[in-house]
């Protein structure tokens, strides 16, 4: 049976007051490996379908993976049974007016092994190379193709296919003490250069041969756009309308409400998510599997539009559902599936910025950032593979790692320079965000709370 | 004692693995194992008392791998036919003959005793699985509504986790396992605004391998700790700002299993210590070379892994490599005695035989080394919390987890909790907040002090730890006694974030 049919069958079988079917058929390739070999691998395939009962005001959801045709009356009676039985949501409204995918008649769209045709036999060479050339190279590439049914009592047929790729690659010198790492966010692979991002690699590990050991403190650094992607995430996580509006966030406004349209940085930034955004589109409508802080599963369906989150440094708009919007009177303004900044006009490059650095330092990414404090949205984390003490111009040496205790949120009021965004991969986060086009950024003051000791 | 479902008893799972097993075979793999796994998973989340949101899912599925060729191949699918799983261990097969190409380290897995059509069951009373969603909902709105009609709580979120989880495995040396375990995890928390700044306290229940008796009345006493709750919110609202230094700690087990967690767990995760996470989670300072040599702690720690613990969230009968489990020492007097082990893991030190450590969080995923219930021993004869407190001059008690975070060779830690009393001439005196304790690892467990009794042993653990590429969670417990700890650095978070 086709997701298409399931879904067909199930909007039927159902007896609530109204009903939506999600399919999501997923297939998946990955490498992954360590010291210049292959560690583990697999393919997989996975298909789940989601049956969200209303009854009233009350819901029931129940998924099952791989469903036989003779389960899903079992299966959708669950659903329905489960909305009988459940007490009224208050995020209950009439469901979204259904349109029609142009693509809905399509099948599920594929990966397998073969994605790593031609990347596989340059991750061969590149690992010659790294041997050849005194370097162990570490890393995971992934490919996943998710194709995702939407089906609505309200007619919704929607339809939408997303693939997702990643390589990390991570170069080390043989005693482990030297480490640089890089990552690329790609749709197929097609476009991964190994060798190019060897290179890079090497030439950081070469930069790491002086080795220059700082205190902890407080230094002008520039964040590469890595290290801004897993910073604005956790920012962009935090930014629930209705955790706002009860004020737990960093974006209540003390004694009530919101901090929408306050200004959050001198700079004109802007901070925003578009489904269609060229190299990062994602799903154009809501897809929601349960009901949460900032998703409904009665908004399923709901059309996305691009949404500035910050513009001209102003707190623009938050995470918000159709209930939350009406607790909040501000716009619904749903979570879509990437993250965009950038400054005003072009900015420099990275190379740019740090030629015009007198003293300062280069980080490549950030690790294990976890929220110390909700109110301040205090986050702590470590420096990784390469933190760089670059003087007059010039990169002169790696320097030891350091734990950083610092804010997003303050980060935005404190900035000085917006470099060029570009698209990359979050090095922290990407298990679960990967679609990112940021800037590099230059802050006077950010907080190396303490020495790591890691390499 | 439970049994394993009929419903998964009923799958066709013997047919599945001898068809699988017979292609690898044909195929000319050296090992091949098959995995035929369900999970199901069912969560409640509840806003002031309303149900916010809920789901009940599964994820059904099977898996194959081989070495072939001195290559691991994985594959898995979710047709319940012997045509697709020989497909599916085609797949396999294939997989591994293609990444042959980039392989430069044969495997090699050490060897385990067959165990044929063996059956596990977790101990638990009740399956969540078989309470109604209303009773659930009722349960955990009405502890709510309690909490809400106290004037110190402003809002109250609760949630329920729950997870069932069922395996047949078998592979081609004749090992066949048949196991059930369920887990669940209620938490509450409680939230108050005041004079522009709020606070949140949460349950320290921890998350347990018991049945739905774990909110009735078995094993922890909810009615008496979310009565506790509002008092516990006012005095952290009304509590200064801590003054940043050095002090005396005594961690309660409800954080202390978190540290152990980060700084010993993880830390001695054999694949770790030799840089297969090194590109992801990180590897670790205990590497290979110091086992019966580093001085990890001081001589009253003990810590031993141990996946046969009653109720331990990695409790299991044998591991997702055929592996029986059982406890093992990792720290002993101080000193690192030992690593967690897969069977590939093991053969490559020449450590014999694992110790039981593989698992997979879904029929999706390929097994990997994950970690025991790993726990630090209490001093047989040692003392209260209250003793440990009454030997400090000056210091800090800690009690509940919060944030936590570590770095890529796991030296340097930060932690905060739920909340912070002021220890006093050897007395607690009121709360303090915006507190973080931070140290390096080696430091810390060489500055513990004394360690409690088995009073005050108790068993936390973590339902959802990270770890591998493609990521998977596993769930895990730790025991600990209360400890104490000299002359810990205490940050003021306020302080860090530059106000």
């Amino acid at each position: 049976m086709s997701p298409q049919e399931m879904i067909e069958k199930a909007l039927d079988l159902s007896t609530a007051d109204d009903v939506v079917v999600i399919v999501d058929e997923r297939s998946s390739a990955n490498l992954r490996f360590a010291g210049n070999t292959l560690t583990t691998n697999g393919v997989g395939r996975s298909a789940q379908l989601t049956v969200i009962s209303v009854v009233g005001r009350g819901v029931g959801v129940v998924s099952r993976a791989a469903v036989r045709p003779e389960q899903l009356a079992d299966i959708v009676a669950a659903a329905d049974h489960a909305a009988e039985d459940a007490p009224p949501s208050e995020d209950a409204r009439p469901l979204v007016e259904g349109t029609r995918s142009a693509d809905w008649d399509l099948p599920a769209e594929p990966t397998s092994i073969g994605v790593f045709g031609a990347f596989a036999p340059a991750l061969g060479d590149a690992f010659a190379r790294a041997e050849a050339g005194g370097r162990k190279l570490y890393g995971f590439a992934e490919h996943i193709v998710t194709t995702t049914f939407v089906g609505t009592s309200a007619g919704a047929r929607l339809r939408h296919a997303q693939p997702t790729g990643r390589l990390e690659l991570n170069a080390k010198s043989p005693d482990m003490k030297r480490s640089a790492w890089t990552g690329v966010a790609t749709r197929d692979f097609a476009d991964v250069d190994v060798a190019a991002l060897d290179a890079s690699l090497a030439q950081r590990l070469e930069w790491a041969k002086n080795r220059i050991d700082l205190p902890a403190g407080r230094y002008e650094t520039l964040l590469p756009p890595t290290a801004v992607a897993d910073l604005m995430i956790y920012l962009y996580w935090t930014a629930g309308a209705r955790d706002a509006l009860e004020g737990r966030t960093v974006f209540s406004k003390p004694g009530g409400g919101t901090r929408v349209g306050e200004t959050l940085s001198p700079l004109p930034i802007r901070l925003y998510s578009d489904p269609a955004a060229p190299g990062v589109a994602c799903a154009p409508a809501v897809v929601a599997h349960t009901s949460g802080r900032q998703s409904s599963v009665f908004d399923n369906a709901l059309p996305l539009a691009p949404t500035d989150w910050i513009a001209d440094g102003t707190l623009a708009s938050l995470i918000q559902t159709r209930h939350s919007a009406e607790l909040t009177g501000l716009p619904v303004t749903p979570a879509i599936d990437n993250l965009i900044m950038e400054g005003a006009g072009d900015g420099r490059s990275l190379e740019e910025m740090i030629s015009s650095t007198e003293r300062g330092l280069l980080l490549t990414c950030l690790w294990y950032i976890r929220e110390v404090d909700p109110q301040s949205l205090l986050l702590t984390g470590l420096t990784r593979d390469g933190v760089y003490l670059v003087e007059n111009g010039k990169v002169v040496g790696e320097v030891n790692n350091f734990r950083f205790n610092e804010s997003p949120v303050d980060l935005l009021g404190r900035l000085t320079e917006v470099g060029a965004a570009e698209q990359t991969l979050p090095r922290e986060w990407n298990d679960y965000f990967t679609r990112t086009v940021m800037p590099a950024l230059r802050v006077p003051d950010f907080n190396m709370s303490t020495v790591s000791q890691a390499n | 004692m439970r049994q394993i479902d009929p419903d998964f008893l009923a799958l066709p799972m013997r047919r599945l693995a001898d068809a699988a097993l017979q292609r690898a075979r044909d195929l000319g793999a050296e090992h091949a194992d098959f995995r035929l796994e369900r999970v199901r998973a069912e969560t409640l989340r509840l806003s002031d008392a309303s149900l916010e949101g809920s789901i009940d899912a599964d994820d059904l599925g099977y898996a194959v791998r081989v070495v072939k060729n001195g290559t691991w191949g994985f594959a898995s699918g979710i047709d319940l036919t012997p045509e697709a799983a020989v497909k599916v261990a085609e797949q396999a097969v294939e997989v591994a003959v293609i990444s042959a190409a980039v392989n430069r380290e044969p495997i090699e897995l050490a060897p385990e005793p067959v165990h044929s059509d063996v059956t596990w069951v977790s101990a638990y009373d009740v399956d969540p699985f078989e309470v109604p969603m209303r009773d659930k909902v009722t349960l955990l709105a009405g502890w709510s509504d309690g909490l809400l009609r106290d004037p110190r709580v402003d809002h109250v979120q609760a949630s329920l986790q729950q997870v069932k989880e069922q395996k047949f495995y078998a592979d081609t040396a004749g090992t066949s396992t048949t196991q059930q375990r369920v887990r669940l995890y209620p938490e509450l928390e409680v939230m108050k605004t005041a004079d522009g700044r709020f606070e949140t306290m949460r349950t320290l229940a921890p998350p347990v391998g018991r049945g739905y008796e774990y909110l009735t009345g078995t094993a922890w006493d909810f009615p008496g700790e979310l009565a506790r709750l509002p008092e516990l919110l006012e005095e952290k609202l009304r509590a200064p700002s801590v003054e940043a230094g050095q002090y005396d700690l005594v961690v309660d087990p409800s954080n202390l299993w978190l540290t152990i967690h980060e700084s010993i767990g993880h830390a001695t995760e054999l694949d770790r210590a030799l840089g297969y996470e090194a590109a992801y989670a990180g590897t670790s300072f205990a590497t290979f070379d110091q086992l019966d040599k580093l001085v990890y702690g001081s001589q009253v720690m003990n810590v031993v892994g141990d996946r046969t613990t009653e109720h331990g969230l990695s409790t299991i009968g044998y591991d997702d490599e055929g592996v029986a489990t059982r406890r093992f020492d990792i720290v002993s007097g101080g000193v690192l005695t030992g690593y967690q082990l897969d069977r590939r893991m093991a053969r490559l030190k020449g450590l014999g035989a694992s110790n039981g450590c593989a698992f997979a969080d879904s029929p999706g995923n390929m097994p990997i080394q994950r970690m025991a219930n790993v726990s630090l021993l209490p001093a047989p004869d040692g003392p209260s919390t209250e003793g440990l407190i009454s030997g400090v001059e000056r210091g800090i008690y800690v009690v509940g987890d919060k944030s936590w975070s570590i770095d890529m060779q796991r030296y340097n830690f930060q932690f905060t909790g739920q909340r912070f009393y002021r220890i006093e001439n050897g007395r607690l005196a009121g709360q303090v907040r915006d507190v973080a304790y931070q140290a390096t690892t080696t430091d810390f467990w060489r500055s513990m002090a004394a360690v409690g009794g088995p009073q005050t042993y108790v068993l936390g653990g973590a339902f959802n730890c990270g770890k591998g590429q493609p990521g998977q969670v596993a769930p895990v417990s730790h025991g600990c006694p209360s400890a104490l700890f000299r002359n810990v650095r205490i940050l003021n978070t306020l302080q860090e974030s530059g106000k």
